[in-house]
């Protein structure tokens, strides 16, 4: 990754693969649960236990079973002790893609996405300082433990990952910002191998705020792309890959997921929570990441949209969908698995990423759940209900607060390059 | 050859005051500046802490909607960045004919609204001002910066220790050589909150607490000061601290030729402190160490080092100048800079 100013130029882009994947999130733990559940057009909310929401409007979300024990094998219950939530989201997640990727950690950046971190721990601090400022036990440890670079430092180590740290905070954009990063890094020949991934975990602030804004549905129940939707629901997890240059994942001998054949990423500077109504910057995203790819919106088989179920949001992306596709839009198949999982804010963009790589690995097209009326802006195909089908190229976009949007594109191996 | 990458503009906004003078002028002189208390009352008791703040005499803040109810960690940045772009580049980026990418790094971010928003959650959820939340997250300094000089192109936020902006240098490096953007911004902002203050006592009472922003303005070209060298960060993950900077200096491969400045990270707290020390022991030639004059800036840290050692470099004192330091709890550092003729 350094940089001198008297090193040789960079050769030319390289293909770059997925070799590793790993997923938890309210769906269920790992590849297979997930695929099981998003196959079977699963809905996975629940009544908010870790915090007090009874003063809220909403009290449902996609809440993770996580266990307050370390889990069997790979980590000690002191280092598991010392993870916040989202972290150890994130070292589950993380550890089975470096075992699905047949790795057991080594020299590689490490780059993960996030937006409320460790927060939790932050929140605990906060109440204590009111509750009790002189009274300095503990206190330490929570400032400390707070700092996401901390956290992340923690789970390198548990992982045996040693290279670079970086972290990404993009608001909803982040997991796939950090994907993004990664692609770049192995494809300039600035890393061969990269582990990246996106994590956050449900906490009070954050769900306080977005309830606040009255983004969340009062029903509990998100209906990306529905006339009538009314808002979205939070989730929690994480989504890891491991990111890598063809030439090295055939010379290990590593199975190959699949490739990663663009990704672009933009500033959307409307306002700082809406999108442009017309999707302008989302438009960018699509074009910049097909552009790359060498690919037009009529190879692409499936987008895992954003689709957060608010009614701006949906709007803007249906019309930059609309813009990007031109006369195939009806053909241009499309859901949001928010609709099941909820919005994973920070982690959302990886775990759509992992998600989109399961459906093009089993061959099929995971739903938008609880649609009754389609808005008039869906003129691509809605895919309300799972279905079979051949997945040779998909699309996922990310698009976060602030105006963070990203875009990747993924393929199997050898279809384009 | 690669192509060369050059630093052209600078902006820093620290408790010396606002702009990059005010900070050389209190380098130079060697002088700390006052710090003053930040205080509140919890039932019959005062807890008062020491800070040092960005003077409210000569604010630069750009004048921009969006910058109107945003808290400080935002306005700094913005006159920071607005520093380093200045007012031609900014021309040209209205105009469409540069595209500039915006890179902020934060240790501590947004806490002033997340402190205030998180109280009003907890106090009754259904009065949260939904207005303060989004000012929370810790990327919106950065897309205020971007709509702030009318930019679509990339924006990212990376949350580190304080040696993350050269991390946020490394990726501004990316994408100029990629060819995304023809220059980048790249600022560190952090603002001053009895909880974060509070917070870093727990570390040491000796720490002053300090707010602030720093920019630089990266390109592709042949300028005053070139970038020459951006090792790999040395991960904390797999080395201790001492090791890192150890590492990070053998990287670098700089000599200590009576001609080079060596910026470090030293606060003046000798624990923390210890690595920056243990690796750069033998260095002889000049050395500053900003921060002990400045503050603990967390985020900001090795921004305003960095700024500092532009300016060395552009007063023609040195030839060449390092900016080195060693976080807390992520990674150890370092930048080569040049002068060039």
């Amino acid at each position: 990754m350094a940089y001198f100013s008297d090193a040789p130029p960079p050769s030319r882009p390289r293909s770059v693969v997925v070799s590793g994947l790993g997923i938890l999130s309210p769906m269920g733990y790992g590849a297979e649960e997930n695929t099981i559940g998003f196959r079977a057009g699963r809905m996975a909310f629940s009544p908010v236990t870790i915090f007090d929401v009874s003063r809220q409007r909403v009290a449902t979300a996609g809440q993770v079973d996580l266990p307050d024990a370390a889990p069997d094998g790979g980590i000690s219950g002191k280092a598991w002790s010392r993870m916040d939530r989202g972290t150890r989201l994130a070292w589950i997640a993380a550890r089975e893609a470096l075992a699905d990727a047949g790795l057991s950690g080594g020299e590689m950046p490490l780059v993960v996405g996030t937006s409320a971190a460790a927060m939790p721990v932050g929140e605990e601090y906060f109440k204590q300082a009111l509750a009790s400022p002189v009274r300095r036990a503990a206190q330490l440890r929570r400032v400390e433990l707070y700092q996401a670079q901390r956290q992340m430092t923690d789970m390198a180590r548990q992982l045996g990952v040693t290279g670079p740290l970086r972290i990404v905070s993009n608001a909803c954009a982040s997991g796939a910002n950090a994907i993004g990063q990664a692609f770049h890094l192995v494809r300039s020949g600035r890393a061969d191998r990269v582990l990246a991934g996106g994590y956050d975990a449900l906490c009070q602030l954050v769900f306080s705020g977005f309830d606040a804004l009255q983004a969340l549905s009062p029903s509990g129940i998100p209906r990306p792309f529905d006339a009538a939707r009314d808002g979205l629901a939070l989730g929690e997890g994480a989504g890891f890959v491991v990111v890598e240059s063809a030439g090295s994942a055939k010379a290990r001998g590593a199975r190959v997921i699949a490739e990663i054949l663009g990704y672009g990423a933009a500033t959307d500077v409307h306002h700082l929570t809406q999108p442009h109504p017309m999707g302008d910057t989302a438009l960018v995203t699509m074009q910049a990441a097909c552009s790359m790819a060498g690919i037009s919106p009529g190879q692409i088989d499936y987008i895992n949209s954003h689709g957060t179920g608010t009614p701006l949001n949906d709007i803007a992306e249906g019309n930059a969908i609309q813009r990007w596709a031109g006369d195939l839009v009806e053909k241009i198949r499309v859901s949001s698995t928010k609709s099941a999982i909820g919005h994973l804010l920070g982690g959302a963009g990886a775990v759509e990423s992992v998600i989109c790589l399961l459906a093009m690995e089993g061959q099929f097209l995971p739903a938008s759940l609880n649609v009754r009326e389609a808005d008039a802006v869906c003129t691509f195909d809605l895919v309300k209900t799972p279905r079979e089908a051949t997945l040779r190229r998909v699309l996922t976009n990310s698009f976060g607060f602030g105006g963070a949007n990203a875009t990747l594109v993924f393929g199997k191996e050898g279809e384009i390059s | 050859m690669r192509t060369p990458l050059s630093i052209t503009g600078c902006g820093a906004v620290s408790p010396a005051g606002w702009g990059v003078a005010a900070m050389m002028r209190l380098l130079e002189a060697g002088e700390k500046p006052v710090p003053s208390f930040l205080e509140r009352a919890v039932g019959d008791e005062i807890i008062r802490t020491p800070v040092l703040r960005v003077p409210a005499e000569g604010a630069t803040t750009p004048k921009f909607a969006r910058l109107r109810r945003t808290s400080p960690i935002s306005k700094f940045a913005a006159a920071a960045a607005m520093e380093a772009l200045g007012e031609n580049r900014l021309a040209e980026v209205a105009a469409g004919n540069l595209r500039v990418g915006v890179i902020c790094t934060l240790t501590n971010g947004c806490v002033n609204y997340s402190n205030r928003f998180f109280a009003e959650a907890l106090a009754d959820p259904s009065l949260a001002s939904p207005i303060l939340f989004p000012e929370t997250v810790f990327n919106a300094p950065s897309s205020h910066l971007s709509a702030l000089i009318g930019s679509v192109s990339p924006n990212d936020t990376l949350i580190s220790d304080s040696t993350g902006f050269l991390s946020g240098i490394d990726l501004a490096v990316e994408w100029i050589v990629r060819g995304d953007v023809d220059g980048c911004l790249v600022v560190a902002s952090e603002e001053i909150d009895w909880l974060s203050s509070e917070g870093l006592l727990h570390y040491s009472r000796n720490y002053l607490p300090a707010e602030g922003g720093a920019a630089v303005y990266l390109e592709a070209s042949c300028g005053p000061v070139e970038l020459l060298r951006l090792p790999d960060p040395v991960s904390l993950a797999g080395a201790g601290r001492e090791q890192a900077a150890c590492e990070i200096r053998r990287r670098l491969g700089a000599d200590d030729d009576g001609k080079t400045l060596l910026v470090d990270g030293r606060a003046g707290i000798p624990r923390y402190d210890r690595p920056d020390a243990v690796a750069w022991e033998d260095w002889q030639g000049p050395r500053w160490s900003p921060r002990m004059l400045l503050g603990e800036g967390m985020g900001i840290s090795a921004a305003l080092q960095t700024v500092a050692a532009v300016s060395a470099l552009e007063s023609g004192l040195f030839q060449n100048a390092i900016v080195a330091a060693t976080g807390a709890n992520q990674q150890s550092a370092g930048m080569l800079l040049g002068k060039n003729p």
